[in-house]
């Protein structure tokens, strides 16, 4: 069965078709997370997540520029305010992980972190 | 990238490395010292690094003495029996604030106290908590450029911003500036970078590194003799990226848990049962002769 399936998406990939569109619509849908930054957290503090499924976080920043970094996952953005901020990656392994903001933002700046829980 | 400790820095100059890292004492700072003239003749000096000093800290359950381990480190330095040919401070001279008043008055405060060093050169860096919040307009009105470079005794030092960006980078412009400087150098020229944050990833999670500092690390690669000595992370620490040696200092104001091995980056308390402990500063003794310096770690309760 598995052999036929990759047989026809040969073929279908040899014949120029859409291959992708197959292989794509049977990804998991991602999670939406909504977090606030501001001098000197963010909120929630602390984010779970499924290891294996696709995940946005979207970032607001309420006060001035913020930084979020996961580097765990190779994750980092610029968090400016006035808009919200993607950042869309996928967790590949399960345990407890350090984000934090990694734009120098004034004197709690080196609180400014939280967690990010990734489950089987 | 390799983490190695003083055990291994003594393999390593045993094996003709480039550094020698010793708890016995740089000679300059104890028994069986030499003559300036002496040392000189034999290739030798040495300088002292002071790290993240900052002064306005304020918090008892972490420093009851903010107002005096300063002080007391420079009069620790004073009383060496030689005193260094110039003292490095690493960053982090003062503590933030969000007051661009205050600012200036604790730059130009812990300048007065720098001030009383015996030492007749001092070279002072900016670090984030002195420079981030204005991109370094107080320190550079207070102690001049934020970058630069000067010669001692046969070896090319140079002072690598990574502060002054809140972002944490060098910046394409200082980049074009540190290829420029270096290629005044021989490749085989002794050169010692110093700088405030790592310019390697120690540590990204607590903020622990220089966004571009691979960049960094690639333009001094092809020189030989590279050592770099920072401060930051408020603790000893040494580390190799391919054959370039990085050192840590301690802080003078508080000590800072060990990489990851908390939750929260968060000070050590003080510990009354044995004050000042974790806080400190370095002699390093250069050998040019052989290509290595030999660190000296020195606690602030000798003053």
């Amino acid at each position: 069965m598995r052999k036929t399936l990759m047989t026809t998406l040969i073929v279908y990939a040899a014949m120029g078709v859409a291959v992708c569109t197959v292989v794509c619509s049977a990804s998991p849908k991602e999670t939406v997370v909504k977090l606030a930054a501001k001098k000197f957290e963010f909120s929630p503090a602390e984010i779970t997540v499924k290891k294996g499924e696709p995940v946005v976080l979207e970032i607001n920043s309420e006060d001035v520029k913020h930084g979020f970094t996961l580097p765990d996952f190779g994750v980092r953005a610029d968090i400016n305010p006035g808009r919200v901020n993607r950042i869309a990656f996928t967790p590949n392994k399960a345990g407890r992980f350090t984000f934090a903001c990694d734009v120098f933002c004034g004197g709690g700046h080196e609180d400014m972190s939280g967690t990010l829980n990734v489950t089987e | 990238m390799n983490k190695i400790d003083r055990r291994d820095f003594m393999k390593l100059a045993g094996l003709g490395g480039v550094v020698f890292a010793s708890g016995l004492g740089v000679r300059a700072l104890g028994a069986g010292r030499e003559s300036e003239q002496l040392r000189a003749a034999k290739g030798e000096f040495y300088f002292v690094q002071l790290s993240d000093t900052h002064w306005g800290f304020d918090g008892a359950s972490v420093n009851p003495d903010s107002q005096g381990s300063l002080k007391k480190a420079v009069a620790a330095v004073n009383s060496l029996e030689e005193q260094p040919d110039f003292v490095v401070f690493t960053g982090d001279l003062t503590h933030i604030t969000e007051d661009a008043k205050l600012r200036r008055d604790r730059l130009a405060q812990f300048r007065d106290i720098a001030g009383s060093l015996k030492a007749k050169t001092i070279h002072f860096m900016a670090g984030e908590h002195d420079a981030s919040l204005d991109r370094g307009d107080a320190f550079q009105e207070l102690f001049g450029k934020l970058n630069y470079s000067f010669d001692h005794k046969g070896v090319h030092f140079v002072v690598i911003d990574n502060v002054s960006d809140p972002s944490a980078t060098v910046g394409a412009a200082q980049l074009k500036w540190l290829q420029s400087d270096l290629s005044r150098v021989g490749k085989d020229a002794p050169l010692v970078v110093l700088t405030h944050r790592p310019l390697f990833d120690l540590y990204p999670q607590w903020d622990w590194t220089t966004r571009d500092g691979s960049a960094v690390i690639n333009a001094l690669m092809p020189y030989k003799n590279v050592t770099v000595f920072y401060g930051h992370i408020h603790q000893e620490h040494h580390f190799m990226t391919g054959h370039i040696a990085h050192h840590a200092a301690k802080s003078l104001m508080f000590p800072l848990p060990a990489p990851g091995t908390v939750p929260k980056r968060a000070p050590v308390p003080w510990d009354a049962s044995a004050p000042y402990k974790g806080l400190g500063f370095r002699g390093v003794e250069a050998d040019l002769r052989n290509a290595r310096y030999e660190i000296a770690e020195m606690p602030i309760s000798k003053a």
